[in-house]
C-alpha cells in the first residue's frame, strides 16, 4: 500500500464549495465591495488622497464641495482650518479601521482564550473568569471606555487597549457556551480516551468547531468598535487632533452643521456606510456559519 | 478457546454511586483473542462495569473495591497519567455513537492516526501512512482518498469503520466494544460484525463486547457474561449457553431472540418489567421480584454454581434444577 496520496482530485470539484459559497454571497456583494473599498482606501491613503491631510489653507476655510481655492480642486469641500475633508476622510479610514481590528483581535484572542479555558476547567476558575465577564458586561461599555481612557489618558494605543478590555467577555461567553456543548460530543470524549492531552483537545479538537460562532461575533464588534473610536473621539478621548478620526471630523462639523454642513455629513456617511457594510456581513456570515439558525 | 494467555482478568469489581454498589463483584476475564461478550439489560451495570476497567467512570461513582488487571497490572491502582499512557494504546475502546465520535473538522485520516501521534508512537507522516493501511483494513475502499475526507462525507457504517480503525491502529491488547452495532441498520451490523470478527484474529485482539443484543452475542462471541443489576448472573461458552441457559434470567433473555417458525399472530417475548432502581434492588436474588421460579429460599444470595462441572460454565441460581418448570409455563411473558 503505497503511503502517496494523489494530490489531484478534480479541481473542478474541489473548488465547487467555494464557488457555491461566494455565489450565496451574491445578496451581501455590494456590502463587501464596499467594505474593501474602505479597507483599499485606507491601505493605500497616501496614494490616493489628493493633498496632505494635515496641510492648513486658512484663507481657503469652510469651502464647500466641489469649490477650487487658489488652484486647488477641493472635491467635498474643507473644514474649519481649510483642510481637504477627501483627504481626512481616508487617512480617518486608516484609524477607524486600525482601532478596530486592532481591539477586536486583542479582545477576540483573550475572550477566546478565557472562554475555553473557563468551559474545558470548570470550577473555581470558571467562576472567576466568568463572573469577572459578567461584571465588566454588567457595567455600560461606554461609560467604562470614558473612565479608563479618563484615567490612562487619550491616545491610539490607550484607545485600543481600552476597547480591548471593555469587548472581551462577549467573546468570552460565546466561546464559554459553545466550550461546553463541544467538550461533551462523544469526539472530544474519544480523543481524551484516545491519550490526547488538554492543549491539544483544546486547540485541534475544540477551537475549529466553535470559531465559526467566535468569527461572527467578532464581525458584529468590529462595527461597534468603529462606532465606539468614533465616539471617543467625538468626545476628544481618542485620537488627538491634528491626527483625522471621523469621530473628531463630526465633533468639529458640529459646530458648523448650519452653515458648513458637508464637515460633519461626509464622515457620518462613511461611518454608517462601514457599519451597515460590516454589520450585514456580520449576519450573513452569522446565517452561515450558525448552525442555530440553518 | 486456549487458555493461553489472559489478558484482562476482572475480580471482585464493585463500583459505588452514593451508597449503592450499581456494580457489585463482577469478576470476569478476557483471554487473548478471545471475544467476551457482556450482556444485559439497560440500567444492570454493564456499561459502568466497562467504564469502570477503563477508569473512565464518572466522577459521582466510586470504585469500592476488586481488582482490574490487564497483563497483570492493577489498573485500580494506575494514576490518570499511567491510564492515559495505555489508553488508545495497549487498550482501546469503541463507542457507541460512531457519527458523533469522529471530528467534524478533522480529516478521516488523521483521527486514525490520531492515538499513534499523540502516543508519540510514529511521526506524523509515518503515522498518516499506516492510518491508510489500516483504512484498508477495515474495508474501506480507496482509503488514500477516504482518509482525505471529513466524517459528513462518509456514511454511519463506514464511520462505524473508522471507528474501529481508531480503536485498532495501535493494535491494542484489549478493545472495549460498548454496544458498537446498535446504531447501525441490521445489514451494517452484520459486516461490522464479521470485520471485528477477522481483525480479533489478524490482530490478535481479545475483544469485550458490551451489548443487549442476543443475535449480535451468537454472531461473535466465545465466551458470555450475564449480567443483571450489578451481578454477573450467568457464565459460560456461548455454545453451552445457548443450548443450556441455566439462570431464569438468561433463558427469559433467549426467548426474547424473535423466531422466524412462529405464525403471525406469535407475540414477541418481552421480559415482564425492568431492571428496579439500585435503590430498591431486593436483598437475595435480585431477580427473583421478575423471576417465575422465585420462592422463599430466593431471599438468600444465591453463590455461583457449576453448571457443567468443570467451572466453565456457572450460574447464580438457587433453582438449576427446576428450569425445565420455565418451560411447562409456555409462553413466559
Amino acid at each position: 500500500m503505497s503511503a502517496t496520496i494523489d494530490k489531484s482530485p478534480a479541481p473542478a470539484r474541489r473548488f465547487a464549495g467555494l464557488r457555491r459559497e461566494i455565489r450565496g454571497m451574491r445578496a451581501v456583494m455590494p456590502f463587501v465591495l464596499i467594505f474593501a473599498a474602505f479597507v483599499l482606501l485606507a491601505l493605500l491613503a497616501p496614494l490616493v488622497a489628493p493633498l496632505d491631510p494635515n496641510s492648513q489653507n486658512l484663507l481657503g476655510r469652510l469651502k464647500p464641495p466641489g469649490t477650487t481655492a487658489r488652484g486647488i480642486f477641493y472635491l467635498l469641500g474643507t473644514d474649519n482650518l481649510g483642510r481637504d475633508l477627501l483627504s481626512r476622510l481616508i487617512y480617518g479610514a486608516r484609524i477607524s479601521l486600525s482601532v478596530a481590528i486592532l481591539s477586536v483581535v486583542l479582545s477576540g484572542t483573550a475572550g477566546t482564550i478565557l472562554g475555553m479555558a473557563a468551559g474545558l476547567a470548570r470550577g473555581w476558575t470558571e467562576t472567576v473568569i466568568m463572573r469577572l465577564a459578567d461584571i465588566v458586561l454588567s457595567v455600560p461599555a461606554v461609560l467604562l471606555a470614558i473612565i479608563m481612557v479618563a484615567v490612562l489618558g487619550p491616545g491610539f494605543a490607550n484607545v485600543v487597549l481600552v476597547l480591548a478590555l471593555t469587548r472581551w467577555p462577549r467573546y468570552a461567553r460565546v466561546a464559554y457556551g459553545q466550550t461546553l456543548s463541544v467538550a461533551n460530543m462523544p469526539y472530544v470524549r474519544l480523543a481524551r480516551f484516545m491519550g490526547a492531552k488538554t492543549p491539544r483537545i483544546l486547540l485541534i479538537h475544540i477551537l475549529p468547531n466553535i470559531i465559526g460562532a467566535i468569527i461572527v461575533v467578532a464581525t458584529l464588534e468590529f462595527g461597534l468598535m468603529v462606532l465606539f473610536e468614533a465616539g471617543l473621539s467625538f468626545l476628544g478621548l481618542g485620537v488627538q487632533p491634528p491626527t483625522p478620526s471621523w469621530g473628531a471630523m463630526l465633533s468639529t462639523g458640529r459646530a458648523y452643521v448650519a452653515t458648513a454642513w458637508w464637515i460633519a455629513a461626509f464622515p457620518g456617511a462613511c461611518l454608517f456606510l462601514l457599519i451597515l457594510s460590516v454589520n450585514l456581513i456580520g449576519d450573513h456570515l452569522r446565517d452561515r456559519l450558525d448552525p442555530k439558525s440553518r | 478457546m486456549t487458555e493461553s494467555s489472559q489478558i484482562l482478568a476482572v475480580e471482585g469489581l464493585t463500583t459505588r454511586i452514593g451508597v449503592n454498589a450499581v456494580v457489585d463483584g463482577v469478576s470476569l476475564a478476557v483471554n487473548s483473542g478471545e471475544v467476551v461478550a457482556l450482556v444485559g439489560e439497560s440500567g444492570c451495570g454493564k456499561s459502568l462495569t466497562a467504564l469502570s476497567i477503563m477508569g473512565l467512570h464518572p466522577a459521582a461513582a466510586r470504585i469500592g473495591g476488586g481488582s482490574v488487571r490487564l497483563d497483570g497490572d492493577d489498573l485500580l491502582r494506575f494514576s490518570e497519567k499511567q491510564l492515559r499512557g495505555i489508553r488508545g494504546k495497549t487498550l482501546s475502546m469503541i463507542f457507541q455513537e460512531p457519527v458523533a465520535s469522529l471530528d467534524p473538522l478533522m480529516r478521516v485520516g488523521e483521527q486514525v492516526a490520531e492515538s499513534l501521534v499523540v502516543h508519540g508512537v510514529a511521526s506524523k507522516s509515518e503515522a498518516e501512512s499506516r492510518a491508510i493501511d489500516m483504512l484498508e483494513k477495515v474495508g474501506i475502499p480507496d482509503p488514500a482518498a477516504r482518509a482525505r475526507q471529513y466524517p459528513a462525507e462518509l456514511s454511519g457504517g463506514m464511520c462505524q469503520r473508522v471507528m474501529i480503525a481508531c480503536a485498532l491502529i495501535a493494535r491494542p491488547r484489549l478493545l472495549i466494544a460498548d454496544e458498537p452495532t446498535t446504531a447501525l441498520d441490521v445489514t451494517i451490523q452484520a459486516q461490522i460484525l464479521a470485520l471485528m470478527k477477522e481483525l480479533r484474529r489478524e490482530i490478535r485482539t481479545a475483544i469485550l463486547l458490551i451489548t443487549h443484543d442476543m443475535g449480535v452475542v451468537a454472531d461473535i462471541a466465545d465466551r458470555v457474561c450475564v449480567m443483571y443489576a450489578g451481578r454477573i448472573v450467568e457464565s459460560g461458552d456461548v455454545a453451552s449457553i445457548f443450548a443450556q441457559p441455566s439462570h431464569p434470567y438468561t433463558r427469559l433473555l433467549l426467548a426474547t431472540i424473535p423466531k422466524l417458525s412462529g405464525t403471525r399472530k406469535t407475540r414477541l417475548n418481552a421480559i415482564e418489567g425492568s431492571v428496579p432502581d439500585v435503590s430498591d434492588w431486593p436483598v437475595g436474588c435480585r431477580f427473583r421480584t421478575r423471576c417465575p421460579l422465585a420462592d422463599d429460599a430466593c431471599e438468600k444470595m444465591p453463590p455461583d454454581f457449576s453448571v457443567s462441572g468443570d467451572d466453565t460454565h456457572r450460574a447464580a441460581c438457587w433453582h438449576i434444577d427446576r428450569l425445565s418448570e420455565m418451560d411447562a409455563m409456555g409462553e413466559m411473558a
